[in-house]
């Protein structure tokens, strides 16, 4: 870990390569976190109303409970399960490849300090974009649910919408915002890890895949009980 | 000059490298040649200092690398050219940003001067009209061709070259063969090659190294070959009925 957070060689080179790790990492996981977010709104809004039937149940609780679970679970910890097998496999089968076709080795010999080149503008870009992408979430699972008391009337869309108002405990945000930034170091740090030291041939760099993938959820789960306890508690 | 003294490296208890001493002088290319899982290629990355060795040292113009720090590595490395067996081009660069990768990040060329470098180093390896091919579109001699261009963007003073040859026609191996000599000769550098292609060895090499189960078997020039009594070399170079004929003959 030491190797990978020293100062780069270049400035600009580092700035390009975050760049474009910002591209292939958040840029390219807007739809599939776009399409995860409506879908997740639409279903835990279409689930709530169905669980709050009794009428001495206030409706626009249905509104703040899409909201509020949208916030502190779905739009941090789930959307970082589904990025830590975009994302995560990704990486690892990215530097995975480039270890066993000797490209780590080519770096190294050149001088180039290759943890730090591959891995650290990974890290940085996946800092960056997660917690742009869990504001895209949140704000994208409320439209979800609100399409869907729109479109099928299982609550009223005034009062879907004053629960979205009701009691906003700003603090949730940054609570999600924190284990999304925890999250992404631990998905892009483990599944650098994994392919860095892969070793042997093509078998080697899917098996290196899927283990950076377990273990980034393994470690996503743990940490967001870690943090719960400590932040919310 | 490169001066391996004595190394000796092992992996998992078992001894790959016993005691093998080396010199390579500069403008000469020293060839380290044996069967395959002989040590060679541990070698070389040894001398590079991609494995650390037990025993043993390695200098580079006299400059200790073995118990170098990173840094101090580093610095040394940035004088050595590497053509890896499988070329190592970075697959998601074009032939071009493979060869100007060293120069962006070690020198203060201009866009302009470095496009010249990048125009030269292709010139020189007589690769033409393929600058903006990315390596999985162009052939394993072109590849090879482009890693040389790479190794030497930097002029380097020692240039490490692992199976340069391996899995090219005849006639493409001469030729890389060739281009490896000339570069030797043109900069001074000094080159040491892994091969266990004996046309290699007879085309190019001026000091020989045999490597046998780790040991350093036998050492001389590329005439001394045909005349040595050593039975393990001679089993390695005359197993082929062409070479066995070229002995008979001489």
């Amino acid at each position: 870990m030491g190797t990978v957070f020293t100062k780069p060689v270049r400035t600009s080179i580092f700035f390009r390569r975050t760049l474009e790790e910002i591209e292939q990492i958040g840029v390219d996981s807007i739809w599939i976190v776009s399409i995860v977010s409506v879908f997740m709104g639409a279903v835990l809004t279409l689930q709530v109303a169905i669980n709050f039937e009794a009428p001495y149940i206030p409706q626009y609780l249905i509104g703040l409970s899409a909201r509020d679970t949208m916030i502190l679970e779905f739009s941090s910890t789930i959307i970082c399960l589904i990025l830590a097998g975009k994302v995560g496999s990704n990486i690892a089968s990215e530097i995975g490849t480039m270890r066993i076709t000797e490209q780590i080795d080519a770096l190294e010999i050149m001088g180039v300090n290759s943890a730090n080149y591959l891995i650290l503008p990974k890290v940085i870009a996946a800092l960056v974009t997660f917690p742009l992408l869990n504001i895209l979430s949140i704000f994208l699972g409320i439209l979800g649910g609100y399409l869907v008391s729109y479109l099928t009337g299982v609550v009223a869309v005034y009062d879907y919408v004053y629960g979205l108002h009701y009691v906003f405990v700003p603090f949730y945000v940054t609570y999600s915002l924190i284990k999304i930034c925890v999250f992404s170091v631990i998905i892009t740090s483990v599944s650098s890890f994994q392919g860095y030291f892969t070793v042997g041939g093509a078998l080697e760099v899917g098996k290196s895949s899927t283990k950076a993938v377990v273990y980034s959820i393994i470690l996503i789960l743990l940490f967001n009980l870690i943090l719960t306890q400590l932040l919310l508690t | 000059m490169i001066e391996v003294v004595n190394i000796s490296k092992s992996f998992n208890g078992q001894k790959v490298l016993k005691d093998i001493s080396a010199v390579f002088e500069p403008g000469k290319i020293g060839m380290v040649i044996g069967k395959s899982g002989s040590g060679k290629t541990v070698l070389l990355k040894t001398i590079i200092g991609l494995h650390t060795p037990e025993l043993g040292e390695i200098l580079f113009d006299k400059r200790e690398f073995t118990r170098g720090g990173i840094k101090f590595k580093r610095q040394i490395r940035q004088e050595i050219g590497m053509v890896f067996q499988g070329g190592a081009l970075f697959t998601s660069s074009t032939v071009e940003d493979n060869i100007k990768f060293p120069l962006e990040l070690f020198t203060n060329m201009s866009k302009l001067e470095m496009q010249k470098r990048v125009d030269f180093c292709l010139d020189r390896v007589n690769l033409h009209n393929a600058n903006h091919s990315f390596p999985a579109e162009i052939s394993g001699g072109m590849q090879k061709r482009v890693s040389i261009a790479r190794a030497i963007a930097l002029n380097p003073k020692y240039l490490f070259c692992d199976e340069p040859n391996s899995g090219l026609d005849p006639q493409t191996a001469i030729l890389i063969d060739r281009l490896i000599k000339e570069i030797t000769i043109e900069y001074n550098t000094t080159t040491i090659v892994n091969t266990h292609d004996m046309n290699s060895v007879m085309e190019v090499g001026d000091t020989i190294y045999f490597i046998h189960e780790g040991q350093r078997w036998w050492k001389g020039g590329r005439e001394d070959i045909f005349n040595s009594d050593n039975k393990e070399l001679n089993e390695f170079v005359f197993a082929s009925d062409l070479y066995k004929k070229i002995k008979a003959a001489n």
